[in-house]
């Protein structure tokens, strides 16, 4: 019986291995294998699956579950809910993105604190990050649904245009704004292909890739994080978690994906 | 950390791919942290059985990335067999998940 | 008929401004709000000066071009070029300076040395191959423009302050915010126009 079960077998590492460049374009041909190679697998799905159970677990001084969550599709339904967020809802009267979103319902369910919810919502190689957690768990169950993020109510209205002034607005020492660097086509900064997220095409095909897991930090990073070491390296000062800033930046780059499939979670070298 | 694995069987043709996806640090070694050595902690042996057979040996050392994805194939495997993945590491630590075949 | 067009000017100016009261815009005031500060990343680097209120207009074009030229002469007329006349370093020590994408963010510290950032978006010395594009190929650099005295003072001129001569360029104004030394500009300009720099072999 042994015998007959014949056996093929590829271990695939994921560090990035020495890559002899003879030149520009193979170096993006290799990069290229190199994604391909990391779709195989990713390891975002360890963090949905502990996501998922968090979820789940009953938590807080309210002792319980975020099962009762209205993600903007009714209480508990979390099927496709990313797709259309953020959004506008009636209950805070705030137009919300998932990160925030979450963080009131953790209030509001559980009985956390939301400035203490806020302090660090970012994972570290020695510290585990709930938040992201539960952001992988809800973005992987938005997986191959059209991006349609609602744009009707003013509030979402304003928080696209707000979001496309923040998009274009310089400053810091180097005056940069994030259309510094991504407002042109095939453009890329050292090896790093930067999207268009002025046109659709660039725009879908960024905001449906994240979030993400990142192999050289061996964790999973949200959107909020995305958007925090944006503002890093354009040199501005940093961003409060889930301010209204970067929901309504979030709600620009959201809206001009829509149409698009979602494809998180994703994985980034 | 997340703490946990995934593992998936799906048979298509007569070829059964399995993959793993194995929450572990796979440290080096080599790391420092703030100047101090990150002890070596990393994945030894890892194993893959189907329906009770062993199919799959592997040795795995520190040049295997953290949180690492396996792909395996699998001729023989039948849709409800049971595949098994475990794994020990240098400090003697397992761990193991499992997955029904299924048809893909 | 001319009533209309004012009016349709107006209009214009109201939608694209968005001033709240002062002279702060709205968006200004919510990223100050928003946004604080982390390590040497000062909240105060909201703050816009008039360049930067101009080029944070989404279409550009609709910015009339008098108003680009007025602030790109204003910017020329506040360089400083070395006082000894000279512009040409040492290109060896402006290819480690251009490699080095350092400092300035809030994960920095006062100490970090401030890098070129050079090739983050342009191609310069042949054997880096990793460089941006989102400016233009410096490769050859001399040999293409020619090595002369004004070459060398238009390269440093548009290194310490890029926005003198492209208003809404995407380059950082290095010299003009003191992110760079005179002596490390002079290194810049050796790497592009010294007939020995790699650029021009």
């Amino acid at each position: 019986m042994k015998g007959r079960l014949l056996i093929s077998a590829a271990v695939v590492s994921l560090g990035m291995a020495g890559m002899a460049w003879s030149q520009g374009n193979s170096a993006t041909a290799e990069i290229e294998k190199y994604r391909e190679m990391l779709g195989d697998g990713n390891p975002a799905e360890l963090f949905e699956m502990d996501g998922e159970a968090l979820w789940a677990t009953a938590r807080g001084p309210k002792n319980a579950s975020l099962q009762k969550c209205d993600l903007g599709l009714g209480a508990g339904v979390v099927k496709g809910a990313y797709a259309q967020m953020p959004r506008y809802f009636a209950d805070s009267d705030k137009v919300e993105d998932l990160e925030s979103r979450l963080m009131t319902c953790m209030v509001k369910l559980q009985g956390f604190d939301r400035a203490e919810l806020s302090k660090k919502p970012f994972g570290t190689a020695n510290y585990k990050s709930d938040m992201e957690a539960l952001v992988a768990y809800v973005v992987g169950q938005s997986r191959g649904m059209p991006m349609a993020v609602p744009t009707a109510h003013p509030k979402e209205k304003a928080a696209f245009e707000l979001g496309k002034q923040i998009f274009f607005y310089r400053a810091g020492p180097y005056d940069f704004s994030c259309a510094t660097c991504h407002a042109m086509t095939d453009a890329r900064i050292r090896m790093q292909d930067l999207p268009d997220l002025t046109s659709p095409a660039g725009s879908q095909r960024a905001y449906t890739s994240w979030p993400a897991y990142r192999v050289s930090q061996s964790l999973f990073r949200s959107f909020q994080w995305r958007l925090n070491d944006c503002f890093r390296q354009q040199r501005f000062p940093e961003p409060t978690y889930a301010s209204e800033s970067t929901i309504a930046l979030t709600s620009y780059l959201a809206t001009m994906a829509n149409g698009a499939t979602y494809q998180g979670p994703g994985i980034k070298r | 950390m997340a703490s946990s694995m995934r593992v998936r069987a799906l048979l298509k043709g007569d070829v059964t791919a399995i993959t793993a996806i194995v929450s572990h640090p796979m440290e080096t070694g080599m790391r420092k942290d703030g100047g101090k050595v990150i002890p070596a902690h990393f994945i030894q042996v890892l194993t893959v059985d189907v329906d009770g057979k062993r199919v799959v040996t592997s040795h795995l050392n520190t040049a295997v990335s953290s949180n690492p994805v396996f792909n395996f194939k699998v001729k023989g495997a039948k849709v409800g067999d049971k595949a098994v993945v475990s794994w020990v590491d240098n400090l003697g630590e397992k761990g193991s998940g499992e997955a029904v075949v299924a048809a893909g | 008929m001319k009533a209309k067009l004012m009016m349709g000017g107006v209009l214009a100016l109201a939608s694209t401004c968005l001033f709240a009261a002062g002279s702060e815009s709205v968006v200004a005031a919510r990223l100050k709000t928003d946004f604080h500060t982390k390590g040497i990343a000062k909240v105060e680097r909201l703050d816009q000066d008039p360049v930067q209120i101009l080029c944070s207009t989404p279409d550009l074009d609709s910015v009339p071009q008098a108003q680009q030229f007025a602030l790109e002469k204003q910017q020329r007329a506040e360089i400083k070029y070395p006082a000894d006349g000279k512009y040409l370093g040492d290109w060896k020590k402006g290819e480690i300076l251009a490699q080095d994408g350092r400092g300035n963010t809030w994960s920095d510290t006062p100490e970090t040395p401030i890098g070129g950032n050079c090739y983050n978006c342009h191609r310069i010395s042949p054997q880096e191959i990793s460089f941006g594009t989102i400016g233009p190929s410096l490769y050859q650099y001399g040999k293409k423009k020619g090595y002369t005295e004004a070459r060398q003072k238009e390269a440093y001129g548009r290194i310490y302050n890029s926005k003198a001569f492209n208003l809404c360029a995407p380059m950082p104004r290095f010299g003009h915010v003191g992110a760079l030394t005179e002596a490390q500009i002079k290194d810049l300009v050796a790497l592009l126009l010294d007939p020995e720099s790699p650029v021009n072999k």
